[in-house]
């Protein structure tokens, strides 16, 4: 195929547009000097004010509660509600309800969730959080599972059925196996939202245990500090990790 | 087949039974923390605050009359239009990035794409943190102007609507590349070559066969920014100063400050019914599409 070489003009200012405030953010949270703005020297002082943080130190901590419950959740809601979409019914209205949650807009879940814990008088708190951040999770761990289902060979359900299993023995050793890779994916996906999701849980908090992106929110909102910049690193080192690890293991299972 | 060999009532008991045990947790947890909670949202907007907060269950549609109001036209009409060009700059940006990716070799594409997906998975608040110290007038970017004499004083970069369509440009980009990506790799060569060997110039060739077998995708990426962008009330705050009003800070301030829980449910139904339309015109648009590519 012939390339057309212009192309990486706008292409080129993609990647630059992508790629420049990261690398801003990431220099100067080696600054030594205490401005967000002017480089002076460099120095890892405000790592050591960010690991001296309580507030960052006790968001994370409530963050991976949050997303290590909401993915639980999720992930049995979503696996079995895959199942049982592509398996027992060809209703669209249940398939549009399993897949609102993703393309809700986050706002309107927010508001909606406020109301009924409010109308119920339910106490809000991680636990609330959780609760919210399953909605979406289900919905993401459903459509992942269902992509996976739609390459699996339904004739080893039915061989097993045939041979006499039951039904919940079919489903243990047969269906889930087959699904595990999809299953996984769909846990990782519904991890990695909780861990990020602000608008939902800025609205179902309580007054103690906020997540990790609400304590950014509080701390960008009452003025930028280099500390900030230190705390943004890290999370891009943990996701760029992440991202990496994740495309390895996509790899390998694609080679065996 | 299993039909055959048991019967056919305690087959379909079974199927029944497999039917609840799957579907019952998921769809009985999105009834009670999704559709409950929209139905509340649903029917608040027919009610009115108290004097003292609260709501006051008595039905009217003052709430709808109320969004008549100028003021709150003019919002909901400036989200849309931030919406609209955060969108149209997406596309712009994303096509010729996707067309490229797609071009390049195998190896190259995969890291092509995870370089554009990468700064996605970062946190959200922090990209567009990463904003407001390159926007600053203290920032790199206005001082690599006044260092070079283009500029005499910093320019007022941050708190603009620019600054507000920059961050949503930045948080949403990915999305509008990924499903691009995938239409233009899906694309068969032996149909660009067959306009080339037709004659067709490569200008013409564009038009006429890659770009309308790629709208789909250019349509869901378009639907996939401009969704998520309506309803942001982050990036108007933290870019825009306050000075930039979308309808999502509006419905935030309802809820959380004036206490008006039914005037910010009515906003949120309006978001959704521009939303709702937005969906239906872009199915109506890719039935369209395919159906003439399938017949010609």
């Amino acid at each position: 195929m012939r390339r057309s070489n212009w192309l990486y003009v706008p292409a080129g200012l993609t990647y630059l547009f992508l790629y420049l405030p990261i690398a801003v953010l990431v220099v100067m949270s080696f600054n030594a000097a205490d401005t967000p703005y002017r480089l002076d020297g460099f120095g890892t002082a405000w790592y050591g004010k960010l690991f001296a943080d309580r507030a960052v130190r006790e968001g994370l901590v409530n963050t991976l509660i949050v997303a290590a419950g909401a993915t639980a959740l999720s992930t049995v809601l979503g696996t079995l509600l895959a199942v049982g979409l592509a398996r027992y019914t060809r209703s669209k209205l249940l398939d549009a309800i399993a897949v609102a949650p993703a393309v809700l807009p986050d706002i309107v879940l927010a508001i909606g969730l406020l109301a009924f814990y409010t109308a119920v008088q339910f106490t809000l708190g991680r636990h609330s959080i959780l609760l919210a951040h399953a909605v979406f999770g289900t919905a993401f761990v459903a459509a992942v599972v269902r992509t996976r289902l739609a390459h699996v060979d339904g004739s080893l359900e039915e061989a097993s059925r045939d041979l006499g299993a039951t039904p919940l023995s079919t489903f243990a050793r047969i269906t889930l196996p087959s699904l595990a890779p999809g299953i996984i994916a769909g846990a990782l996906l519904a991890f990695s939202l909780s861990i990020d999701e602000f608008v939902i849980a800025f609205f179902t908090t309580g007054p103690d245990n906020p997540t990790l992106p609400i304590v950014i929110y509080s701390m960008v909102r009452f003025g930028v500090t280099p500390e900030i910049n230190a705390l943004a690193t890290l999370l891009l080192a943990v996701s760029f990790t992440f991202v990496l690890i994740a495309q390895r293991l996509s790899r390998l299972t694609e080679s065996i | 087949m299993s039909a055959t060999r048991t019967p056919p009532r305690a087959a379909r008991r079974e199927r029944l039974v497999g039917r609840l045990a799957t579907l019952g947790p998921g769809l009985g947890y999105l009834t009670v923390f999704m559709l409950v909670p929209l139905a509340l949202v649903l029917g608040y907007t027919l009610f009115h605050r108290g004097r003292f907060g609260g709501i006051v269950y008595e039905a009217s549609a003052d709430n709808y009359t109320r969004v008549a109001d100028g003021l709150y036209l003019g919002v909901i009409w400036t989200s849309v239009k931030i919406a609209g060009i955060t969108t149209l700059l997406a596309l712009l940006l994303g096509y010729p990035t996707a067309y490229l990716i797609a071009q390049l070799p195998r190896a190259w594409r995969t890291v092509a794409l995870v370089l554009v997906v990468l700064p996605f998975w970062t946190n959200f608040l922090i990209r567009t943190y990463a904003w407001i110290i390159l926007l600053n007038s203290e920032g790199i970017i206005n001082r690599a102007l006044t260092g070079l004499g283009i500029i005499q004083r910093p320019l007022e970069l941050l708190y603009t609507q620019g600054a507000v369509v920059g961050g949503l440009l930045y948080a949403y980009l990915p999305l509008m590349v990924l499903p691009l990506y995938s239409a233009i790799e899906r694309l068969d060569p032996q149909l660009r070559e067959a306009s080339a060997n037709l004659g067709a110039r490569p200008a013409r060739t564009f038009w006429s066969v890659t770009l309308p077998l790629t709208l789909p995708g250019a349509l869901t990426g378009c639907v996939f920014v401009f969704v998520p962008s309506l309803g942001n009330f982050v990036i108007p705050e933290l870019l825009g100063g306050g000075r930039t009003v979308m309808v999502g800070n509006l419905i935030r301030d309802q809820f959380l400050k004036a206490r008006d829980w039914p005037f910010g449910s009515t906003l949120a139904l309006i978001v959704i019914a521009l939303l709702v339309l937005l969906l239906m015109a872009q199915a109506w648009a890719a039935r369209r599409l395919t159906d003439g590519t399938d017949r010609a």
